[in-house]
């Protein structure tokens, strides 16, 4: 298996992505539009690399399984977006993001690929820009910084806590303006069910119209994966209820590697789980900790009073004193793990879920105090309105509970540097590759990456494979294409055809519980061994007691979540797996037994500095590991430090 | 809390559609609207039949998927709420609960509460963005953008395209829809070049689409989750008019060609 990652290493990182864009070789445009190029997703990578391809004069079809790309949800990002601008002349630099984003993501991230998305990240800003995003501005008309967890300078730009939404808008905007100018063809409410390789090539897709049922193949000179990660394996989660790893899973089954899949993100300021019925995770900006404060009472006996009855005294602004210089922007990983820590010690506040309080304060009343209220509701207010209308409570008078959920997942599909996966002609862009943040992704950088490869790095890198290809050569006619589809067709009738005792949501409830609990924010061989053992036992049990009812044409929600689920129960094996193998802590992938003595994580880089790229060998069977080494040139291997 | 759920069921476009009424026993207060539709569904299968069909996705109340209309109410009573925002303490013990999809002849119903909203992508097609391709656009602080001009961009700009507004219109106008992007776009500095062809591009697709007129009756305001307000029609009118002027078919851009 060829794991090289393809990325010049003849010159300085300053000057690889030029070098490496200027030996890529082009497509004449006069060529273009005699390609095909499929995109399946439609969040901040999809829409953006479909726009931008679409303009540059290939023939894009583009899929999303809702009823509009607007939908995807990239939208929801609340927080902000990354870039070296330096705007606020703080001492920012491509380098320091570069920096930042290597040391915050635990340096399991390869080095090249972090230096180009920091280098294009002020791009994306002036993209954005002039297409109509209405950024955060100063008075002097100049646009506004806040600064984010992780790093010490302002380089997040944001509009309100809406950045998501208006970056997706943007992109979406420039989608549409393809679609109307006849460059891209929209396929919404079609979801992709399978990936089709011929002579080790990816040629296409297998999709299933959402509203007819219908299921077909499309041809193409290739296949972008932009389908997202796969945070729902826990069932709860931030993410939106349809975020699913089939696309990528697919993909995987069909050749592709999958890398580094226990490298999840937990997200520590989320509202706390309310109750068993609870069907997804909300989470809170982490920009909230720019001004809130988090804390919890001293002594275990206070948790049942008002926090407004907990002297100052009694308080125990955990972070802060545990990392007084990032206090509570400290990066995600660490702030999680020490919220669990502070509630398994019995000191968690607001309601009890099966006996415990699992929750700690994020508290406003200083910034209150400091800045006035008008101006934290500038900020924050649509935040505490959410808040408000979820819990009942109002933030400007309560401090909020917040606990840790899961938001993001840093493996993903494995690429080289030109965003490729090991099938050559499938790439694969955003959340739904690994290759940027490592163990651990720094807030307000998913927008980046997912506009980065979109729309700078994908339209430089695909041509270059589309180059060494005969153009409109697939032929949609050939056995793959009808084996593919039959394929499909048979897993819908057999899922249709069981007609068990359990629905799908609760396989989906019970894996999920199980996948927190033993795969969660700490892991342990012994739980990780067990989960390992259960997983197969859920699978099995799916396979002959689920129901699906309804009918597999037109509308069927429950077909489209049992179709997902049974990819969650293939793929939770080898992520339990992936956190089995790596045999020490880092960043978002905490094994208990591999800590310091005051319980930060203990990586061991002299075994484990490598990214895991799992090859398929079949359900149930034990995939095969290969290791792709990670050399640090320029950010020197260090242990974290935020304190 | 006890409920009585009175849900439109249609199998599919064709099919004539009917309410149905399902009891709902120990739903708490805690739920979302949208959970406590989990729970039922769960029964519903429990019981051999076919769960309601409702889009949703992000429930946070930010993708725009979720919405159909509660006792009359698009998106239910809380104002400035969506349906997946909205919770089950608003509601009381024994409450009747009429639900149904959006009502309007440019939503075709696709299945219970699941309407077709494609006719909102393709207004944005006509002109709901800058024509800027990807590429090396000038430093973003090289045009500087007042903070008041932006800060109303971005309360236009904050539409979830959900469709709430058509639902509530008794002409069903999607004009709230198509006016905060004009309003969005043109209220900034980069979207001046388009401006008043934008507006009338976005409205002929309007009406082509089959979105009655806007009458000025305001339900629109009110059935918005995200508060768009209508302030945007006006501009949104204004710029239409100038594109008459500027714009008309009948002589099309500068007949000078200069």
């Amino acid at each position: 298996m060829d794991l090289s990652n393809k990325a010049p290493t003849d010159v300085d990182i300053r000057d690889s992505w030029e070098t490496h864009k200027f030996r890529m070789k082009l497509v004449n445009p006069a060529n273009r539009r005699k390609y095909n190029v499929i995109v399946v997703g439609s969040g901040l990578a999809g829409a953006s690399a479909a726009a931008t391809l679409g303009e540059h004069g290939y023939n894009v079809s583009c899929f999303a399984f809702q009823d509009s790309p607007r939908r995807a949800h990239s939208i929801a990002a609340q927080g902000g977006i990354n870039a070296a601008k330096n705007y606020q002349n703080d001492g920012d630099s491509v380098w320091r993001l570069f920096y930042d984003t290597v040391k915050g993501g635990d340096f399991r991230a390869r080095e090249a690929n972090v230096y180009r998305l920091a280098q294009v990240s002020v791009n994306i800003i002036d993209q954005a820009t002039a297409q109509g995003v209405p950024f955060a501005r100063e008075y002097g008309g100049t646009l506004a910084n806040r600064s984010f967890g992780g790093a010490q300078v302002s380089r997040t730009f944001y509009a309100r806590g809406q950045t998501g939404q208006q970056l997706l808008l943007g992109a979406y905007s420039a989608l549409e303006r393809q679609v109307n100018a006849g460059k891209v063809k929209m396929y919404s409410r079609t979801e992709m069910l399978d990936l089709v390789v011929e002579n080790g090539r990816a040629v296409g897709i297998v999709v299933r119209d959402l509203e007819t049922g219908a299921v077909t193949t499309h041809a193409a000179d290739a296949v972008v994966l932009a389908t997202g990660g796969y945070g729902n394996v826990f069932y709860l989660s931030t993410n939106a209820k349809g975020c699913n790893v089939t696309a990528t899973w697919r993909a995987h089954r069909r050749g592709a590697l999958f890398a580094n899949p226990c490298f999840t993100q937990i997200h520590p300021t989320c509202i706390p789980v309310a109750g068993s019925y609870q069907s997804k995770l909300t989470l809170m900006s982490e920009s909230l900790r720019n001004d809130g404060r988090v804390w919890v009472p001293k002594k275990a006996e206070d948790c049942g009073k008002a926090p407004d009855q907990i002297a100052e005294a009694d308080r125990d602004y955990y972070l802060e004193r545990k990392y007084p210089s990032f206090g509570n922007l400290c990066p995600r990983d660490i702030a999680s793990r020490a919220a669990k820590q502070v509630c398994d010690e019995g000191r968690g506040v607001g309601p009890k879920v099966e006996g415990v309080s699992r929750g700690v304060y994020l508290d406003f009343a200083d910034a209150i105090r400091r800045l006035g209220q008008k101006t934290v509701e500038e900020r924050y207010g649509n935040l505490f309105e959410m808040y408000e209308r979820i819990t009942g409570e109002d933030p400007y008078k309560v401090p909020m509970r917040m606990y840790p959920a899961v938001h993001y997942t840093m493996g993903g599909l494995w690429v080289d540097y030109n965003l490729q996966s090991s099938i050559p002609g499938c790439f694969v862009i955003g959340e739904a590759n690994f290759s940027d943040h490592g163990a651990n992704r720094l807030g307000a950088s998913a927008l980046m990456q997912g506009l980065a490869d979109g729309y700078f790095v994908l339209p430089f890198t695909l041509p270059n494979y589309l180059a060494g290809v005969k153009a409109g050569s697939v032929n949609a006619n050939s056995p793959a294409f009808k084996a593919a589809e039959t394929e499909a067709k048979a897993r819908i009738d057999k899922l249709m055809s069981i007609k068990g005792k359990r629905t799908v949501d609760s396989f989906h409830r019970e894996l999920g519980l199980l996948m927190w609990e033993k795969c969660g924010m700490a892991r342990t061989r012994e739980g990780l061994t067990e989960l390992l053992a259960r997983i197969p036992v859920i699978r099995e049990e799916f396979w002959s007691n689920v129901t699906v009812l309804g009918s597999p044409e037109g509308i069927n929600q429950s077909l489209e979540k049992a179709g997902r689920v049974a990819d969650f129960l293939e793929f939770a094996e080898t992520m339990a797996l992936d956190a089995l193998e790596r045999e020490e802590s880092c960043g978002g992938h905490f094994r208990e037994e591999h800590q310091t003595e005051d319980g930060e994580a203990l990586r061991h880089d002299d075994e484990f500095c490598y990214a895991a790229a799992w090859e398929f060998t079949g359900v149930g069977k034990r995939p095969i590991l290969h290791k792709e080494p990670l050399e640090f040139q320029h950010v020197h291997l260090a242990t974290r430090n935020y304190k | 809390m006890k409920l009585t759920l009175q849900i439109w069921r249609q199998a599919d476009k064709n099919a004539k559609g009917a309410f149905e009424t399902y009891p709902l026993d120990g739903v708490s207060e805690h739920m979302s609207f949208l959970e406590m539709l989990d729970v039922l569904n769960e029964q519903l299968i429990g019981q051999g039949k076919e769960p309601v069909a409702f889009e949703h996705d992000c429930r946070e109340g930010i993708c725009g998927c979720c919405g159909f209309v509660i006792n009359g109410s698009p998106h239910g009573p809380m104002p400035k709420t969506t349906v997946c925002q909205l919770h089950m303490r608003v509601f009381k013990d024994g409450d009747t609960l009429t639900l149904e999809p959006w009502r309007a002849s440019a939503f075709p119903v696709l299945k219970d509460l699941v309407v077709d909203r494609s006719a909102l992508d393709r207004i944005i097609q006509k002109g709901g963005y800058i024509s800027v391709n990807t590429g090396n656009p000038q430093d973003a602080n090289a045009v500087l953008v007042s903070k008041d001009c932006s800060d109303k961009s971005m309360d236009a700009a904050a539409c979830i395209g959900c469709g709430a507004c058509v639902a509530a219109c008794p002409n069903a106008s999607a004009m709230l829809f198509t006016s905060a992007k004009i309003a969005h776009l043109g209220l900034l500095p980069q979207g001046q070049p388009e401006r008043h062809k934008r507006a009338q591009d976005m409205f002929e697709q309007h009406d082509a689409e089959g979105f009655g007129p806007c009458s000025q009756h305001g339900e629109c305001e009110a059935a918005c989750p995200k508060g768009i307000k209508m302030t945007n029609i006006a501009m949104a009118n204004g710029d239409y008019l100038f594109s008459q002027l500027i714009w008309s078919p009948r002589t099309g851009p500068s007949a000078d060609g200069g």
